[in-house]
């Protein structure tokens, strides 16, 4: 067994004896029921740290989205030197680290995609550096000209008619969480270690393939550990040993974060759960009078600073799928241990105490681990932060727990994955609702008129036989899956291969669990259009050539979203159809294939390049998000339509079914007290019935339309809310997305 | 006026205008809200005159029950089910049925009724003693105080609404008053000062509510191609529902 004198005072054994976070989260932390009494307020170095940071920000906003970026630099751990808030008031950091020299400058990270990296600054008005270019073509490959390199003309296709869309095939996949917190529990040089024994147990001699690229996977993740005691030492901090206080925990695990954030530009950078793990370090240090309350709060205030302050340099392509600046740093508080212990400690108060000292903010994207036996006083304090804030997410800890323990991290908007010991392949969306489109019009596209899917034979009767649509939409479906996963496929393959992440990898267990990830947009449409040729009648609209471009639907239909078993079991025959054909086809470095039902901002996009659908919805009308059911389908109010949602079982969508609802807070109750107890009332209905998540809004249209129209009031500058799959500063949507939200129902007083 | 019936093979129907799972307004905690079709009260400010009469659908008790008790785990120890309308009292036996099927599984129930079919005769209050039996909370609208302005306000006199909160009072059930405060027209100093202290009199009042009057009905008036005659009046002012408030003294529930 080692030992080191910075562990003095915790408790436990096999985490002593191997890498074993969660072993040592178990044996020593301690939960707490009690209230949000003991909370501080912001300190004086938090105030004006913050108050910096919003001038940043809005200047940032002045600017057109971006404030400053890189050219001449390729970003990687040891490429800049060290940056702050403000280079005069960098004594009251008490956590330290940015990706550049400069707080909110976008670094150049062209391994993803040089032709990106590039757009991306030429786009905002900066001209990269030439040599760099050149360095990009002619010397060195990148992901995504490999990734272009070999497509198949028919993956180009599918691309182009966005039947498959939001590939992450011109930017780094991201959702791989490398276990932070192993930085400030090992220290680098014992995971070095152990990371070197595991090189020289790779393989028995024998050189296959497979062992050949794992071992150069090693040897690249020994190197990031190596580069990140370079960059800790940039900022004065040496971590090759354990943190020695609380400190020095939240401050090492950050330099692991920030590893991962300046080696990488995934669409997803989640942080993963790490409040219980902190609040273990903070109570020894309060238990030894070495830190007080307000500090504790100061250094999570200023922890949470930093992940605001994360940035990447990105398209307007890119901005019009996943609107806002999102980074996904996802940060989950809660949950309940597998020994039936919640996992409520102070440390999670304060994360969520940091939307009431700093303000709202989207990011980090913080996650509440729900259950109905969480503590009350918890439950209670998280709706009052939905209710004054917006700013956070529930999801199931009860349906969770299951499938991946008590040491599971969100990994992107809602998917979960075991910290440390799991991966997953990113793997954007499939559109169903474009697939059925298909079916009917044998495989040419109803916007482009152009031959995407194969020559199947087309419907040609006026009215839609339903027997007939199923059958050709299951043919469509099988080929659609395999066009689909073996796309992600030849992704994967190039993302190991040129982007590898070695810095997140290599905090991550060598033996690792790798999950592939589909989606599925569109859904709510598929569900009432097949509703609707059941049980109405849809006539077909042709155009010369024959191709169906609208339809005219005849009599009333069930809709998904009303609590209605016939439209409702038409939802869970499409997700599991769509999930059974995609497990049909091999997936990378046999991963285990899931799904989601979780479109981010893409629904817009999405719907605008998808024809009219049998559901009366006409062509380029946005989605709905996620599994949300249809704009103007609920008829029977919110609950109805949560009802409708947690019918659909999360094992058959391991990677989230997100759900995003807005109330009115007129319509909550009329005291504070009286909308705590009913938000809290609701969740516990919806989660006791299986659902899997919710993002929870309250406030009214008119704030929305009075913040559309007057974006430069104050009051606005921090306006947070939940869009499917994470959170956004209203402000920073596009006009045609903010039109989007405002038109989605609002849950008002009946 | 008559109780409305549908039978069906000999199972009572009721006749429903729309369903609202989600409700927090009416009655306490989260409630699902039945909304019947059906009333026999004209009045001025009605905002779902749709419900007044014509076809619903119909359900059987069983298959209501069935359909709401879906949303049980919403309501936890302070939440259930209301009943309002169109007026729910016209359709008793349905609604006792319905109530009954509820109380069997210990669900809050709750009445949002004008009271307007309650009357004094033997046979008739025993129906209402039945439904009673299943009822936790009765939400009553009080429109108007005195009956010759109840009559100008809804088509008819108040007398038998009066004697139900009454009877409601005595027989040790628990009451919600409300007044809809319409500026110019339910305002009037003596009638809310007497509203006042008939409820004072009253034993069982646990809550009084002012709603403030709004036009959202006028376009579902127009739409039915009915005359709205209060086009040309406001939402009352906050200290209008101060003062009203204050005549009422609802500040002692």
């Amino acid at each position: 067994m080692i030992h080191f004198e910075q562990w003095d005072g915790f408790r436990g054994r096999l985490w002593q004896e191997e890498v074993n976070v969660r072993d040592f989260i178990q044996r020593n932390y301690e939960p707490y029921n009690g209230d949000k009494s003991f909370l501080a307020e912001p300190t004086e170095a938090t105030k004006m740290l913050w108050g910096e940071l919003q001038k940043l920000q809005k200047e940032e906003r002045s600017k057109g989205g971006v404030l400053d970026m890189d050219t001449d630099v390729v970003s990687s751990l040891t490429s800049h030197k060290a940056g702050y808030i403000n280079e005069n008031m960098k004594d009251l950091e008490k956590v330290v680290g940015l990706q550049t020299d400069k707080p909110l400058k976008r670094a150049f990270m062209p391994y993803g995609g040089i032709r990106m990296a590039e757009q991306a600054c030429t786009t905002n008005g900066y001209t990269p550096n030439p040599e760099l270019h050149k360095i990009f073509t002619e010397y060195s490959q990148n992901h995504s000209d490999a990734v272009f390199s070999a497509y198949t003309p028919e993956m180009k296709k599918c691309r182009h008619a966005h039947i498959i869309t939001g590939l992450p095939d011109t930017y780094s996949r991201g959702r791989i969480v490398g276990d932070y917190r192993r930085v400030a529990l090992y220290g680098i040089d014992f995971l070095i270690t152990e990371k070197q024994k595991d090189l020289s147990q790779c393989g028995d001699g024998v050189m296959l393939d497979e062992i050949i690229r794992q071992r150069e996977e090693i040897a690249k993740q020994i190197s990031a550990l190596k580069g990140m005691k370079e960059m800790a030492k940039i900022y004065g901090f040496d971590i090759s040993l354990p943190a020695r206080n609380a400190r020095e925990a939240v401050q090492w695990l950050y330099f692991g974060y920030l590893a991962a954030v300046k080696t990488q530009n995934g669409a997803a950078m989640s942080v993963g759960r790490i409040s219980t793990f902190l609040d273990i370090y903070i109570q020894r240090d309060i238990n030894n009078g070495t830190l007080t309350e307000e500090e504790a709060q100061e250094l999570i205030d200023h922890l949470v600073m930093k992940f605001r302050m994360v940035k990447f340099a990105r398209i307007p392509s890119y901005n019009q799928l996943f609107s806002g600046d999102p980074v996904w740093a996802t940060l989950e508080v809660a949950g309940i241990g597998m020994d039936g212990r919640h996992m409520v400690t102070k440390t999670d108060y304060r994360f969520l105490h940091t939307l009431e000292n700093i303000d709202p903010s989207p990011e980090p994207n913080l996650t509440i681990l729900y259950s109905s036996k969480l503590p009350e006083n918890f439950k209670r304090y998280a709706a009052y932060i939905s209710i004054k804030t917006s700013s956070v997410q529930y999801e199931n800890d009860d349906v969770m727990k299951p499938v991946w323990g008590d040491d599971y991290s969100i990994c992107c908007c809602v998917s979960a994955t075991q910290t440390g010991k799991e991966i997953q392949f990113f793997g954007a969306r499939a559109n169903l609702a474009k697939c059925l489109l298909y079916a009917i019009n044998g495989g040419v596209d109803e916007k482009e008129f152009e031959q995407v899917a194969p020559k199947y034979a087309p419907i040609t009767s006026e009215y839609l036989d339903y027997d007939e649509v199923i059958e050709k939409y299951v043919e469509m479906l099988k080929w659609l899956t395999g066009m689909y996963v073996n796309t992600l496929n030849l992704i994967h393959y190039m993302h190991d291969k040129y982007y590898y992440e070695a810095a997140e990898m290599a905090l991550i267990d060598t033996d690792v669990r790798r999950t592939f990830a589909t989606g599925i947009a569109g859904f709510s449409h598929v569900v009432d259009s097949l509703c609707a040729i059941k049980y109405a009648k849809v006539k077909t609209i042709r155009n010369e050539q024959g191709i169906v471009v609208d339809y005219e639907v005849e009599g009333d239909f069930p809709r998904y979203g009303n609590d209605d078993d016939r439209a409702d079991d038409m939802a869970l025959w499409v997700l599991k159809t769509f999930i059974d054909l995609v497990k049909t086809h091999h997936t990378y470095r046999n991963s285990t294939p899931s799904t989601s039902i979780l479109t981010i901002t893409s629904n817009v996009v999405y719907g605008a390049a998808t024809g009219a659908t049998p559901d009366g919805r006409k062509a380029g009308v946005s989605f709905a998000p996620g599994a949300n059911p249809s704009y103007g389908a609920e008829q029977n109010g919110l609950l109805a339509s949560l009802n409708s949602v947690a019918k659909l079982p999360y094992v058959w969508a391991l990677d989230g079914i997100s759900n995003t609802q807005t109330i009115n807070p007129d319509a909550l109750g009329h005291s504070e007290q009286e909308r705590i107890t009913n938000l809290v009332q609701v969740m516990d209905g919806y989660f006791n019935q299986g659902a899997h998540h919710l993002n929870v809004n309250v406030f009214g249209t008119e704030k929305l339309i009075d913040c559309m129209n007057h974006p430069e009031k104050e009051e606005y500058a921090n306006f947070t809310i939940r869009v499917s799959g994470y959170a956004v500063k209203f402000i920073n949507l596009t006009r045609k997305q903010q039109l989007d939200v405002i038109s989605r129902t609002c849950h008002k007083v009946i | 006026m008559k109780y409305r019936y549908n039978y069906e093979n000999g199972v009572i129907k009721g006749n429903i205008h729309s369903l609202e799972s989600f409700g927090l307004v009416d009655g306490p905690g989260v409630r699902y809200v039945v909304f019947m079709q059906g009333c026999a009260l004209r009045c001025k400010y009605c905002h779902n005159p749709e419900t007044w009469s014509g076809g619903g659908s119909l359900w059987t008790p069983q298959q209501l029950f069935d359909k709401v008790y879906r949303y049980h785990e919403y309501w936890q120890n302070n939440g259930g089910i209301t009943v309002s309308g169109g007026e729910p009292l016209l359709q008793i036996e349905f609604l006792t049925e319905f109530f009954r099927l509820a109380k069997e599984k210990n669900i809050h129930t709750a009445v949002d009724t004008a009271g307007q079919p309650f009357t004094n005769e033997p046979d008739r209050t025993a129906k209402f003693e039945e439904l009673m039996k299943f009822t936790d909370l009765v939400i009553l609208d009080l429109k108007e105080w005195s009956s010759e302005k109840h009559k100008a306000l809804t088509g008819k006199g108040n007398e038998n609404i009066k004697a139900m909160a009454v009877w409601l009072s005595e027989h040790g059930k628990d009451l919600w008053i409300r007044h809809v405060l319409v500026p110019n027209l339910t305002d009037g100093e003596e009638d809310l000062k007497a509203m006042g202290e008939f409820i004072a009199s009253l034993k069982t009042v646990k809550k009084v509510e002012i709603l403030p009057y709004h036009a959202f009905g006028m376009p579902k008036w127009e739409k039915l191609g009915l005359d709205y005659t209060l086009s040309k009046t406001e939402t009352p002012t906050q200290d209008e529902i101060k003062r009203a408030e204050e005549l009422l003294g609802i500040k002692n529930y």
